[in-house]
């Protein structure tokens, strides 16, 4: 019976007795929560209009934090080495497109992530070829993003907010924003969900897929380079930042591999899901919970919604 | 992206010029020398048996693939080798043999799908929906309600098309092509798996389009009471081969034609 109050009731108690520390957990469960959905908007972009799992989409994010950083080492001003950033990301959509999807065209799924795994070893060898192995500082402060944090008051206790993690927020939030609405409402958009429903249909429409392509992969470039700085400004820039990525697999079959809502939805449960659990339940089993729950949740939703929140239904006629 | 650099065709012209064309998979012929062309504004069918080779015929014409030989020539422009994208930026629209639509989307959504290659405005108006780009919406939208009218899928305008029978679909699927205003609208098997009340409908619209809009069209299909109404002229493929082209009374007639469709004693 002890073992059953400490798992359904005491967390609760413990809840309301500091709404305080409740408060300050949702908000940490939230920052990451937002970061989580923009990795994860990354994966649904490149899936939706190629069908591909883009198993590089972690190494991305590495990948164009260590080109901002490299850049500014070698005395780039800050600014600039960002706008550098963003065209590196568009050569390397270019080349993506150009070297890897377009000979692929027509191969069975497998085959083009395979292809994704391939382009991830290739972008580990080649950052550390350019920028050596050692893990290095984000320029946070060179670009202009707050630091420092506020105390704010409230419930009988102090709830801390990191100036970094508000502005991490808003801008994930606009990034999201201005990605959903562009998705959907714009031509290029509709083209993207063409694309998505039938490649043949969208060809014979006049809609040229490599273009697509091009602009996804530039797409989910600039989303890994928003989450690299971000993260790195919060964990170091090293390659183990790619296992953060790896946190959008979850995120991605509770929300459907193909729906922006579902990504973000799913990101915010997965943050907000897994601090909480961290920090109620966590000392249960001796803490560090944090680095599996996400996939614990992902799997229960698996069993019961394989299709994800908002993922198409399959249906399947015999 | 380039605007079509071409003569104004009068009607009666050739349209398109197929020339010599043979296509192969590895050691199987698709096509063998086939040529023929399509004249302006007038309903021209291909017709054939099964695994004649129809299909291929307008995957070339399309650029879904590339003839191993032989030349055509569209617009009085010979183009080695037409992405598909480039031949509906051309004027070249069409639908398939089984429906190939955007399932996920509305009606409406993918219609105006088949207007993106005429749309032009610049993303940071779009992505605001404001100034050009909103003018622009409305201006396509405008014409996509016209086609949904004059096709009579009023009722589905916002239905995805997924959920839609097959009959509507491919009407919505015809919907599309018209609204890319092609030169050269290539229907394959409109008519497949539709009941007598459906295929009338399709025929009325095929022959409407045709003398309202002065659309060449060029269509396979196997009802033959349908294609000897509607077409112009008939070309007959057999094995890959071209083996006759004429009227429909000329093409019924043809011994080769009837050998083919009836089979021969051996």
């Amino acid at each position: 019976m002890d073992i059953l109050y400490k798992i359904f009731i005491e967390p609760f108690v413990f809840m309301g007795e500091a709404p305080d520390l409740l408060i300050q957990t949702l908000w940490e469960g939230l920052v990451s929560g937002i970061l989580y959905a923009l990795i994860a908007l990354g994966f649904v972009l490149i899936f939706k209009a190629s069908g591909v799992f883009n198993f590089a989409q972690g190494i991305m994010v590495v990948f164009s934090a260590l080109i901002l950083v490299g850049l500014y080492e070698q005395g780039v001003p800050a600014l600039l080495a960002l706008l550098l950033t963003g065209g590196a990301m568009l050569i390397l959509a270019l080349t993506v497109e150009r070297v890897v999807l377009r000979p692929l065209v027509n191969q069975p799924d497998i085959i083009l992530f395979m292809a994704t795994f391939g382009l991830t070893y290739f972008l580990i060898g080649f950052g550390e070829l350019i920028f050596g192995g050692s893990p290095k500082e984000m320029i946070t402060s060179e670009l202009y993003l707050p630091q420092g944090t506020t105390e704010v008051e409230m419930l009988g206790g102090f709830v801390r907010f990191q100036h970094l993690d508000i502005a991490a927020t808003v801008i994930a939030s606009i990034m999201i924003g201005l990605l959903a609405v562009f998705f959907s409402k714009t031509r290029i958009g509709r083209a993207l969900r063409a694309v998505a429903d039938s490649h043949k249909a969208a060809l014979s429409v006049g809609i040229s897929l490599n273009q697509i392509w091009v602009i996804v992969w530039f797409a989910a470039g600039i989303v890994a380079l928003v989450a690299g700085i971000m993260w790195g400004a919060r964990a170091g820039v090293s390659f183990s930042l790619q296992i953060i990525a790896l946190k959008a697999l979850p995120v991605l079959i509770l929300g459907g591999f193909t729906s922006i809502p579902g990504a973000i939805i799913g990101g915010l449960i997965i943050g907000i899901g897994e601090k909480l659990g961290e920090f109620y339940w966590g000392p249960l089993v001796g803490g560090g919970i944090e680095t599996w729950l996400a996939y614990v949740i992902a799997l229960l939703f698996l069993l019961y919604r394989p299709q994800g929140l908002f993922g198409e239904k399959i249906i399947e006629r015999i | 992206m380039r605007a079509p650099d071409h003569p104004i065709l009068a009607k009666g012209d050739v349209l398109l010029a197929v020339e010599n064309v043979s296509l192969g998979f590895g050691g199987v012929k698709a096509l063998t020398d086939v040529s023929f062309d399509i004249r302006k504004s007038e309903i021209r069918a291909i017709i054939g048996p099964n695994g004649a080779g129809k299909t291929s015929m307008l995957n070339c014409i399309n650029g879904f693939y590339y003839p191993t030989e032989g030349s055509i020539t569209f617009q009085g422009l010979k183009r080695p080798k037409m992405r598909p994208y480039e031949a509906a930026r051309g004027g070249i629209a069409r639908t398939f043999q089984n429906v190939a639509l955007f399932k996920s989307m509305s009606t409406l959504d993918n219609i105006m799908a088949g207007r993106s290659i005429k749309m032009r405005s610049n993303f940071f108006w779009q992505l605001f929906r404001h100034g050009p780009a909103m003018r622009e919406e409305v201006e396509h939208r405008k014409v996509v309600e016209e086609i949904i009218d004059f096709l009579e899928i009023q009722h589905i305008r916002k239905t995805p098309v997924g959920r839609l029978p097959y009959g509507l679909q491919k009407r919505v699927e015809l919907a599309r092509a018209l609204a890319m205003e092609p030169e050269l609208l290539l229907l394959d098997e409109p008519m497949a798996g539709m009941n007598l009340e459906e295929k009338e409908d399709m025929s009325r619209f095929i022959i409407e389009v045709n003398q309202q809009f002065g659309t060449t069209i060029a269509l396979i299909e196997h009802d033959m009471g349908v294609v000897m109404d509607l077409s112009d002229r008939v070309v007959v493929l057999e094995y890959g081969r071209k083996i006759a082209d004429g009227t429909p009374d000329e093409v019924k007639r043809d011994q080769r034609v009837i050998d083919a469709y009836l089979g021969v004693a051996h």
